[in-house]
């Protein structure tokens, strides 16, 4: 008698969650909100705070490609993945978006058939050591106790490396972040292995950060980027060209400060304007609004702010550029030109 | 309504195929078979045209790539270059292991809980009563996260056994108690009569059983003798010998030595290594299913009726005679079924490792191979399937020992 | 003593002695204590060993949950305080994570101001399962029990009202059916159109019907997504409609593995079986990893209502035992009975065997639910913000990065209070049977 909770469900499910058809575009426009897929909780890059609002550094990417498609920052539906679950959701329609500090490889874009829309972040898998170890390089670790992360790239990595080096370890897997690192903490495992950034996240909420060293070796690379399902290449663009405004605000720039000002009354550079839609039709051709990019810098700001903002220097997590600076400074981060 | 058979020799109607007994079974069980016939096709087009969209297909040719991760603990040969498929029989052999101890210690456990909860002893059996409230209303999730945790930060690292003044020590110099686990002192070979050193176990179990056998025979031959003259003849010198004589020659053929751990490196080498994950699994499923089944065997005690052990005691048997050779006997055919599906439970739960990174069945096979791979449909199967056999297995041969015990009725 | 006893013979006593106190080893506490814990060696032994056990436990326990911080914003501010109070090395818990986020561990990221509808929900539900568990309440209150699913559905999801009404209309055209054109078109028509009716119903007519009502009449509360619930609010609801929506189908597998059609049987038990051998875990895998490839392409619902989906099937092999248990413990007489005054099957099951069947096995029911409620935390593993699986994102988050057992403790203090009141409930309607039964 009672299956009507279910079907009650089912419609509104039906209504909250359309078809994965082809046109995301369409279908994140027509539901007026976007899904993204983030981690379950990754200090500094997705997690909720007090007021259940998601924060972090990919978080702020589903917000940009939400203010530029929608117009509305807020306007996201934030579904938790875990690594075993993320790429079936994305898959199966269930979100549209993908950003969760995901490593793009040459199997998961071409087998496993995703399209990754950029890099927001380059990564490398590192490894933690207390000093007290003496340890200074990675390859002084053989019969090491090692603790990673399951369900990723690092395990992979891991393997190779040690095996390369024909050195013996001892792998201890472990499901999440948080109870890696207390295992590390209690010294159950004489190293951690993760990316870079988790690392130096990691070391940050340590009580006495100063006791543990990131070892020089970085083992991978690991570009992690936000991706979206293979065969809907118009959705591609958006999510790429949204995120390169961000990139490409900073080279410029162009900052949630005087973002307002540059719009209102459009300088010489036609590349600024370009940008924010004062000249040209670049957001015509997308499908969107001649005004996205500016919208989806102000969303957050532009990629540098963000970065500060989340996993920045002054931040806990104290993440320095490294890599991730603009090419003009010597780093990777580097947008194609708006035109 | 319609037990009134038609007269013969009427011709057949089709509304007889609704209302008349002989043949409405039968329709009904068509009618179920069409719809059911239905809805398997109905799933599997739905399979063929989604796996067909989304570019894959059903293919387990991935088991006989190489995985390309390294596993732990590991019963058998296994390295990273090995298959998915060898990595899959890695973690059935641990899940087969660690319910293999989970069931017997959450016995042990459950039985002495259970009888200690019956205690007179008004602490004792409180004690208990909380140990049993408290395990079985927690979810079990939250237990192997919680022991798991309490090992890590209540057991020394490796590194307190290090240095001129150790904060920790070694029981025996043989037996370290880790945060990474434990470590055992391990029996190696020198001279082994097999290349394959599970060839060598073999024997030395095949010659316990054999010294086991004989005396229970002898056992069994002085018992014949008591009862025919009275008198028992002396057998322990016997005993002992057979027992330990073979076991004893064997060894000392084969070269056995102990081999003790002691530090290495970063961790303790030589002996076997139990390790924290397994242990921490092994704890928390135990003391889980030993709440459990500290019910069950309290609930089958209290189910023989008090005359029982009453007419024991005026037998003049002592209480714990009582107990062993009345109360228990007849308690065992209300446990063993319960216990039979707390078995079964545990086995099930043992699929929790994935909490502590114990790689069992589904942490290799249905975890990261299926992550590396992309293979979810085929990596499910062969898991569901897996425990399915295994669970099948476990009730049948619980199943034929129930039987064995079960009251014989008229 | 008194002269009384001067004229009788010296060796029978005539009068009373007084009455002396008993000996101090058999009177108070000192006799309880002796008989209860030290009457014996071993006992003695016993006791020493669960006075120890205790002392360790405690001696660790209290001291840190009792000085535990509990105005804090962060872990750091926390351990600074500590420092503060008790110096670098004194370890006391910090509870401020717990005042800080009790309602996201409650309810997950449900808005706010919409607390008072899941526990009004909550407040409903306990309100309609009362007539099914107390037998003393007055009967009509089962009407109550019928419109709770609709009302509690539309509380905690929102929406407009006129959804769950229409859906709910379904079950009323079905039940008109059968009443009304019962007697007239034969049982079995009656069943088949009782079943058709509704469907075609829901599938046509009850969607825009909704839709029209509730343009007419707006009346509605601001929709909360699944995605938005968490904590125990989504263990509860899992585990609730997980149970009662699985009943229908439970009792169904239990007659239909008690059925003499070989078919019908054999279905029941493989699929009983199955159901039964593998962890819930995989199920629960299966339904976020696999169940959009066994549906039509292009159907996607969110994974809460996947994994509803999943738990129903699941817990409805384990109601189908249960009830099979009160099958088999019911008089062969009954049966018998009921075969004696004419009934066909389906009359003789509904007014003779499950109304009777079903009252033995609740007290079994309740313990499924209990089960299925601890197994919710697994959840956690496919991605849900069970409470588990929400401690893991507090401690994401920077202020409350390496934070475990006060979280932990919190979590499992709830449960056990849940499921250990349950537990006594489902005890209680135990005993209150067997002195029925007697």
């Amino acid at each position: 008698m009672k299956n009507t909770v279910l079907l009650g469900a089912l419609t509104v499910a039906g209504l909250a969650a359309g078809a994965a058809g082809a046109a995301t575009l369409d279908d994140v426009k027509a539901r007026g909100t976007l899904n993204c897929g983030v981690s379950t909780g990754l200090t500094g890059f997705s997690a909720p705070d007090a007021n259940g609002v998601w924060q972090g550094f990919d978080v702020a990417v589903c917000r940009a490609v939400a203010a530029a498609v929608l117009g509305d920052p807020m306007a996201v539906n934030f579904v938790p993945t875990t690594g075993q679950t993320r790429f079936t959701a994305l898959a199966s329609g269930e979100i549209d978006i993908l950003a969760r500090n995901t490593t793009w490889t040459f199997s998961r874009d071409v087998d496993l058939k995703f399209e990754f829309t950029g890099v927001n972040y380059y990564d490398g898998q590192g490894f933690m050591v207390p000093k007290a170890l003496g340890v200074s390089s990675a390859k002084e670790l053989d019969g090491a106790t090692v603790c990673i992360q399951t369900g990723t790239t690092t395990e992979l990595n891991l393997a190779d490396f040690f095996r390369v080096n024909n050195i013996s370890y001892e792998p201890v897997p472990i499901e999440t972040n948080a109870e890696a690192q207390q295992q590390y903490l209690a010294s159950a495992c004489d190293v951690y292995t993760t990316d870079a950034s988790g690392l130096a996240a990691t070391r940050a909420s340590f009580e006495a950060p100063s006791d543990h060293i990131i070892l020089p070796e970085i083992i991978s690379k690991e570009p992690l980027g936000p991706l979206v399902r293979h065969g809907d290449s118009e959705w591609g663009d958006v999510v790429r060209w949204s995120f390169n405004a961000l990139v490409a605000a900073e080279e410029y720039g162009v900052t949630s400060a005087n973002i307002e000002e540059l719009a209102s009354s459009p300088g010489d550079n036609p590349e600024i304007n370009r940008l924010l839609g004062t000249e040209g039709e670049l957001g015509a051709m997308l499908g969107l609004d001649a005004d996205f990019a500016k919208k989806a810098i102000m969303a957050n700001g532009n990629y540098g702010e963000i970065f500060e903002k989340t996993i920045g220097e002054k931040t806990p997590i104290g993440l320095s550029r490294g890599l991730n600076a603009q090419w003009t400074e010597g780093g990777l981060m580097y947008s194609p030109p708006f035109r | 309504m319609t037990t009134m058979t038609d007269p013969p020799g009427q011709g057949f109607r089709l509304s007889q195929l609704i209302y008349d007994t002989r043949y409405r079974s039968l329709t009904i069980q068509m009618v179920a078979m069409i719809l059911l016939m239905l809805t398997f096709s109905w799933l599997v087009v739905n399979t063929i045209t989604n796996l067909h969209a989304l570019g894959k297909d059903f293919d387990f040719g991935f088991l006989t790539q190489p995985s390309g991760y390294d596993i732990n603990q590991r019963l058998v040969e296994y390295d990273s270059q090995s298959t998915h498929g060898r990595a899959a029989l890695v973690g059935i052999l641990n899940t087969l292991l660690v319910a293999f101890l989970g069931c017997a210690l959450a016995t042990v456990l459950g039985v002495t809980a259970g009888v200690l909860r019956l205690s007179n002893n008004w602490l004792v059996s409180r004690l208990m009563a909380v140990y049993v409230e408290g395990f079985r209303n927690v979810p079990l999730l939250l237990w192997i996260v919680l022991i798991f945790a309490l090992m890590t930060e209540g057991t020394p690292a490796p590194s307190a056994f290090r240095g001129e003044t150790p904060s920790s020590s070694m029981l025996f110099d043989a037996v370290a108690i880790t945060n990474r686990g434990v470590y055992i002192p391990a029996i190696h070979f020198a001279a082994p009569l097999f290349e394959n050193n599970f060839y060598n176990w073999l024997l030395v179990l095949i010659v316990l059983a054999v010294s086991i056998f004989v005396v229970k025979r002898i056992a069994h031959w002085a018992s014949v003798r008591q009862e025919a003259t009275g008198d028992r003849p002396t057998t322990w010198y016997l005993t002992l010998a057979i027992l330990v004589l073979p076991i004893a020659l064997l060894l000392v053929l084969m070269g056995a030595f102990l081999d003790l751990p002691s530090l290495q490196g970063f961790n303790f080498g030589g002996g076997v290594h139990l390790r924290g994950s397994l242990i921490a699994l092994w704890l928390a499923l135990s003391l889980y299913t030993g709440a459990f089944i500290a019910e069950i065997v309290r609930g089958g005690i209290l189910a023989i009726s008090a005359g029982q052990s009453e007419a024991a005691y005026a037998l003049g048997l002592r209480p714990g005679t009582t107990m062993k050779l009345v109360v228990l006997p007849q308690a065992l055919r209300v446990i063993i079924p319960p216990l039979i599906s707390q078995f079964l439970n545990l086995t099930k739960n043992s699929s929790l490792a994935i909490a502590v990174g114990y790689m069992d069945a589904r942490s290799t096979l249905g975890g990261i191979t299926i992550n590396q791979t992309g293979r979810e449909l085929e990596g499910m199967l062969l898991l569901g399937l897996f425990y399915l056999v295994l669970s099948l297995a476990i009730s049948g041969v619980m199943n034929v020992y129930n039987n064995s015990v079960k009251l014989k009725e008229r | 003593m008194s002269d009384t006893h001067a004229q009788t013979v010296a060796y029978v006593r005539e009068s009373m002695t007084e009455q002396r106190e008993p000996p101090l080893s058999e009177t108070g506490v000192y006799k309880w204590i002796h008989g209860n814990m030290l009457s014996t060696p071993l006992n003695v032994f016993l006791t020493l060993v669960s006075l120890w056990v205790i002392w360790t436990v405690l001696s660790h326990v209290l001291p840190w949950a009792v000085f535990g911080i509990w105005d804090a914003a962060s872990l750091t501010e926390c351990r600074a305080i500590r420092d503060e109070l008790y110096g670098a090395d004194g370890s006391v818990a910090c509870w401020a994570v717990i005042s800080e986020r009790w309602q996201q561990l409650l309810f997950g990221f449900y808005p706010p101001e919409g607390y008072w509808r899941p526990v009004l929900a909550f407040v409903l539900f306990l309100a309609a399962i009362a007539p099914i568990l107390f037998s003393s309440l007055p009967r009509k209150l089962l009407w109550l029990t019928l419109a709770a699913p609709f009302v509690m559905f539309w509380l905690i999801w929102g929406g407009t009202i006129w959804g769950p009404i229409c859906i709910a209309l379904g079950f009323v055209l079905g039940w008109a059916a059968i009443h009304y054109s019962g007697p007239r078109i034969g049982t079995l028509a009656a069943v088949i159109l009782a079943i058709v009716l509704p469907l075609i119903y829901w599938l046509v007519i009850a969607g825009p019907l909704a839709q029209a009502l509730s343009t007419v009449l707006p009346i509605g509360l601001n929709p909360v997504a699944s995605r938005e619930m968490g904590g125990f609010m989504l263990a509860l609801i899992i585990g609730i409609s997980g149970i009662v929506l699985s009943l229908p189908l439970g009792i169904v597998l239990a007659l239909g593995r008690q059925s003499d059609l070989f078919l019908i049987n054999k279905v029941s038990v493989i699929f009983i079986e199955v159901i039964r051998g593998v962890p819930l875990i995989v199920w629960l895998f299966t339904a976020s990893l696999l169940l959009n490839y066994f549906l039509p392409p292009g159907t996607n619902f969110d994974l809460m209502l996947r994994v509803i989906i999943m738990v129903t099937l699941f817990s409805s092999a384990y109601i189908a035992e249960v009830v099979r248990g009160g099958l088999a413990a019911l008089a062969k007489g009954q049966y018998e009975a009921a075969d004696a005054l004419g009934l066909d099957y389906w009359k003789s099951m509904r007014l003779v065997v499950l109304p009777q069947a079903l009252k033995i096995s609740i007290p079994g029911i309740v313990n499924t639910f209990i089960g299925l409620f601890k197994d919710t935390t697994l959840v956690v593993f496919i991605g849900l913000l069970d409470p588990i699986g929400l401690s893991n994102t507090i401690r994401a988050s920077t202020d409350w990065n390496g934070i475990y057992w006060e979280l932990f403790v919190f979590i499992g203090l709830c449960f056990f209070i849940f499921c250990f009141s349950m537990g006594r409930y489902s005890l209680f309607l135990e005993k209150t049977l067997r002195r029925e039964h007697r």
